[in-house]
């Protein structure tokens, strides 16, 4: 199962350091993010574009789910 | 997917909306705001301030109508786009002393960092000594995110959480706009500054549309100066800061072409040359305002898209700027570099007791 990272309700760029860290860490290919506004969706997909990770965004009741993949995995 | 990619969550997007901001600060200069002082979030907040009786300080009372504009163009974004949400939560005692100590050194130094930049735009180099003061604070406020600082979250709340803000902004436009007297003149609310800063300004017309225009624009791009340079220092992360530097450059492109641009330490606009003091208020103000996640400009935006918290921090920017008058900690005054090394602490305490695991990871 791919870890979880729930970064709702956290200021800027706190959800930014717990992603950076999770990817930084993980062993896997694929994160997900929970996040509460446009901001941090951006924020978080931008920090996990800029370490080769692909970011792919889904409303989810009154959250946001991102799905981080790491790139060169993605043909896998 | 589309939810990621929008113009202006591009780079394209916030260098567009840097240009649009210095660009109209710089204007609206040219227009009779104070010079160098354009779209300066604390110096406006501060007039606010004095223009409710909150300070007595006769120069700089008038009741501004680009901070309600801001945030109310903010709303309108936020409601537009389906992005406002309310919240709170997120620790809002600390937040509006937070906004305190912020708006205290900012006034210290004479500039919020937007001011800093329109400064440094102008040519006052005052300013660099402020904005390296702004890094420092910046720097440190950054230390304190990487051992774990957090206010904790903030959790979805009812409407009329963030439907306060935009209401009292609704309030300070009609008293902008109508500015009425409520007792004898000068002695009752709301007061006006016969002279100096807060007798200069633009047109109210002009004052509220590029306010609303800026609001707007910086709710979409997420605009923010301290964020720019956090993100740098961070991870550098140069997407904010690409914005904060069109901002600068067009301003100052645009002070050239209006012949604003007076190049100098001595004798410029608000501003003074204690290198001390321009250093130590920018620092105090660089670290409160990192470690309540955003400039005074995001502070007032995030309260327009229904951000209790943010809404606090603005109330607790509007209570600094008038214990700093009223306490003579403006500036050069007496009070000044007491306040800035009070304050150092104080808001160190809170970086170091905010330390928090967060349970993130699941």
């Amino acid at each position: 199962m791919a870890e979880q990272i729930d970064a709702r309700g956290l200021s800027c760029p706190q959800p930014m350091i717990l992603v950076r860290g999770a990817l930084h860490e993980t062993s896997g290919s694929e994160v997900m993010v929970l996040v509460d506004t446009m901001t941090q969706v951006h924020n978080c997909s931008r920090a996990a574009q800029k370490l080769g990770w692909q970011a792919d965004c889904q409303e989810k009741g009154d959250a946001y789910e991102i799905k981080l993949t790491k790139a060169s995995s993605s043909s896998m | 997917m589309s939810k990621t990619r929008s113009f202006f969550a591009t780079l394209a997007g916030i260098v567009v909306v840097g240009v649009a901001i210095g660009a109209l600060a710089a204007t609206l200069q040219k227009l009779g705001n104070p010079a160098n002082m354009g779209v300066c979030v604390a110096c406006f907040t501060r007039d606010i301030a004095g223009a409710l009786g909150m300070h007595r300080a006769g120069i700089v009372q008038y009741l501004r109508p680009e901070i309600p504009a801001f945030c109310l163009g903010s709303f309108l974004a936020a409601l537009i786009f389906r992005e406002f949400r309310p919240r709170t939560g997120s620790a809002p005692v600390v937040r509006f002393v937070l906004g305190m100590f912020a708006m205290i050194g900012a006034l210290v130094f004479l500039g919020c960092p937007w001011r800093a930049i329109l400064r440094l735009a102008g040519g006052d180099w005052n300013a660099i000594v402020g904005l390296v003061g702004l890094i420092v604070g910046i720097a440190i406020g950054v230390q304190f995110l990487k051992i774990g600082f957090s206010l904790g979250r903030s959790h979805p709340s009812r409407p009329v959480v963030g439907l306060v803000m935009p209401f009292v902004m609704v309030v300070l436009l009609v008293l902008a706009i109508l500015y009425p007297s409520f007792g004898e003149e000068g002695k009752s609310a709301l007061f006006r500054s016969a002279s100096g800063p807060g007798a200069m300004a633009a047109s109210v017309g002009v004052s509220i549309a590029v306010g609303l225009v800026i609001g707007f624009l910086a709710q979409r791009t997420r605009f923010c100066t301290v964020g720019g340079l956090r993100d740098v220092i961070l991870m550098r992360d140069f997407h904010l800061f690409s914005g904060v530097t069109a901002f600068l450059i067009t301003a100052f492109v645009m002070n050239l072409i209006f012949r604003q641009f007076n190049p100098g330490f001595e004798g410029q606009p608000a501003a003074h040359t204690n290198w001390l003091l321009n250093f130590g208020g920018m620092m105090l103000a660089g670290l409160s305002f990192t470690l309540a996640g955003g400039c005074p400009g995001r502070q007032v935006f995030l309260s327009g898209e229904g951000d209790g918290d943010a809404a606090v921090f603005v109330f607790g920017m509007l209570t600094g700027a008038a214990v700093a008058h009223n306490f003579l900690m403006v500036a050069t005054q007496p009070t000044a570099p007491y306040i800035v090394v009070i304050g150092l602490i104080v808001v160190g305490i809170i970086g170091l007791l905010g330390r928090e695991k967060l349970a993130s990871v699941r």
